[in-house]
């Protein structure tokens, strides 16, 4: 019993992770049917400049801060000059494109930093709390992730339910060609949309590399359960993403918890292929047909 | 016809390429027998991707498979060659096989995730079953080159043959498929699912088909890298090595072999060019290895925006005959608008 609860906590706390980067990707996928695989390789690089700025200035939140404004104009940026070619092209050009950006951020990340692997700093405390005598297999830092993660994640749904660019998003995503006829500048709109992407997966990149190290491909593990995550989620639906990065980060806890914590990604890679064998449009999705 | 042709041409280049592995001094012959390993794999991911229109940026852990195949087989049966590399080609397809079953559902994007997940996650296993794997160190191989060439045959050499003639085979093969019915019937699936499918073609059954075709040669490719380098482990594995597959038949142009030949030549000389004139440009060791990495990004991003038919589409336009219409590069694909893909599904959600 004890051991479940703090298996539990411990994955509701990397879930929010998982949600973090699952988020971003169904923020872009819903716009523009892109897939961006660098969001891995971006949340790696603004990692990055959040460690240099914390080792320059001793200062953990002006690194967290500059490291989310970064991914923002990082997010900007790479849509602005090589996503959007491939607009009206095969699907297949994007994802390659995508793939080339990953590659090329982790080039560069290496040229910049080199290989070696750096202790990222943690904002709070990651020795376990305790409530009297029952650990609860989290720390003070899991809390705060969980916290940021769903802080941004319920900004993220205000500004969508409440504001006129929140609309714009929502209008752009439903239907791009009835958004533009209302005077939607869709453009706008969808850079918009990669830079709230790159975001969220800076705030991932920020939250998770204290538990691993920071190295050119740090991320690369954590964006595969992340897109894990959308799927389960649906690729569609926000809400469905913050539930599929939950359920996985529970499902990987009890699987690495029970079974050995080596294998986890081969458990990742197990869900994966269950959810797209027994239900590849997610668990959370619309009822949508097969295109006809 | 076309088998003869195909037969002809890989004759001659055979022919071709003993005589100038008896020329080029031992470096050269192992790195001649890299690029035919690698070529191995990059043909069967130009197919794939090119005629079938799927993508797998996984074929690096499929090379894996086939590799660690080749290298237990080796080491605990002492299997002839021949048959390593034959047993290679059946588990890797297996492999594919079973992985192409979930992915035959799959659309692009879909498909590409659940592959790099794959590339990502396989070389943890060879970390965790030590005892079976060789742990981080991986696995060492070793081979004689045969008592018949006589104890001075230089062992390179042997290498180059070997990898060359099981290079070739493959090109014959994936080219005769690519002419045959399959070929044709991929190219209908990529250009129009639902045409394809109307006309009577098992879709699915296609795409699995070609996700095992591409699987058995990244297998093979594997298997043959094995026994090149003579040490397999998982730090060779990486998804570097399979976005560098992906970007050796980008930049030759997808669907073409011959264009798979002039990327799996660039995936070996460029690299170790640019980490040694990075390296005499006073970076530093671990920063100069990533200078062919950042390049495989360029090359990824620039060609697609700019050459999406390669290097051969480029050389055929220069020197050939009008690009034909089947072998168009795939982008007169269009992406679907996302606004009009949704006036075609049912949505009954609301805009959230």
């Amino acid at each position: 019993m004890q051991e479940f609860l703090e298996f539990t906590l411990g994955g509701i706390a990397t879930g929010m992770i998982y949600a973090a980067i699952a988020l971003s990707l169904v923020l872009i996928w819903r716009g523009t049917r892109v897939l961006n695989y660098s969001q891995g390789g971006m949340a790696m690089f603004t990692t990055y400049v959040a460690y240099v700025v914390i080792r320059h200035t001793g200062n953990y939140w002006l690194g967290f801060v500059l490291a989310l404004a970064a991914g923002l104009v990082l997010g900007a940026v790479c849509e602005r000059t090589v996503v959007r070619p491939t607009e009206g092209k095969a699907p297949l050009n994007s994802v390659i494109v995508t793939i080339g950006l990953l590659i090329l951020i982790e080039g560069v990340a290496g040229i910049i930093y080199g290989g070696q692997y750096r202790s990222f700093p943690a904002a709070y405390s990651v020795t376990g709390l305790k409530i009297g005598n029952v650990s609860l297999g989290i720390s003070p830092n899991d809390v705060f992730t969980a916290a940021a993660v769903l802080a941004a994640a319920g900004a993220l749904a205000l500004v969508f339910r409440y504001t006129a660019v929140g609309l714009r998003l929502r209008a752009t995503a439903f239907n791009s060609g009835v958004a533009r006829l209302l005077g939607v500048r869709i453009g706008r709109v969808l850079t918009l949309g990669w830079a709230l992407a790159g975001l969220f997966g800076a705030l991932a990149g920020v939250l998770v590399t204290p538990t691993t190290f920071l190295y050119p491909n740090s991320m690369d593990a954590i964006f595969v359960l992340g897109f894990t995550a959308a799927v389960i989620g649906g690729l569609d639906s926000p809400v469905g993403a913050v539930i599929g990065g939950v359920l996985l980060g529970l499902v990987l806890s009890y699987a690495g918890g029970y079974l050995g914590s080596q294998l986890v990604l081969i458990y990742g890679l197990v869900v994966l292929a269950l959810v797209l064998m027994i239900r590849p449009s997610g668990l959370f999705s619309a009822a949508t047909t097969r295109r006809v | 016809m076309t088998l003869l042709r195909h037969l002809a041409a890989a004759i001659v280049v055979a022919v071709i390429l003993v005589v100038l592995s008896i020329q080029l001094d031992s470096y050269r012959d192992f790195q001649m027998a890299e690029v035919a390993a690698y070529l191995t794999a990059v043909a069967g991911l130009t197919v794939l991707i090119g005629l079938s229109g799927q993508i797998s940026i996984g074929n690096g852990a499929f090379m894996a498979i086939g590799a660690y195949a080749g290298a237990l087989l080796l080491i605990h049966l002492n299997w002839p060659l021949e048959l390593v590399f034959l047993a290679s080609v059946v588990v890797a397809a297996a492999a594919g096989a079973v992985f192409g079953l979930a992915a035959a559902r799959l659309r692009g994007p879909y498909l590409a995730g659940a592959t790099l997940m794959l590339a990502v996650a396989l070389p943890t296993l060879a970390s965790q079953y030590a005892g079976v794997f060789g742990g981080d160190q991986g696995l060492s191989t070793s081979i004689n080159t045969p008592a018949f060439l006589g104890p001075t045959f230089p062992p390179t050499r042997w290498l180059a043959w070997v990898t060359c003639a099981s290079a070739l085979i493959t090109l014959v093969l994936l080219a005769n498929l690519g002419r045959s019915r399959v070929g044709r019937s991929w190219r209908a699936v990529r250009d129009d699912e639902v045409a394809a499918s109307l006309s009577g073609l098992n879709v699915a059954r296609l795409q699995i088909l070609a996700f095992v075709v591409s699987a058995a040669c990244a297998g093979l490719g594997g298997a043959l890298l094995a026994v090149v380098t003579g040490i397999v482990g998982p730090g060779a594995y990486t998804l570097t090595l399979s976005i560098a597959l992906l970007t050796a038949a980008v930049i030759g142009g997808l669907g073409s072999l011959l264009g798979a030949v002039w990327g799996s030549l660039l995936l070996i000389l460029v690299p170790t060019y640019l980490t040694n004139v990075a390296a005499s440009h006073g970076l530093s060791g671990g920063a100069s290895s990533s200078v062919p990495i950042a390049a495989y990004g360029v090359v990824l991003i620039a060609v697609m925006l700019a050459f999406p038919a390669g290097i051969q589409g480029g050389l055929r336009r220069l020197f050939g005959p009008a690009v034909p219409a089947a072998a168009a590069p795939i982008n007169v694909l269009r992406r679907r608008r996302p606004g009009s893909e949704h006036q075609e599904e049912a949505r009954h959600e609301k805009i959230t």
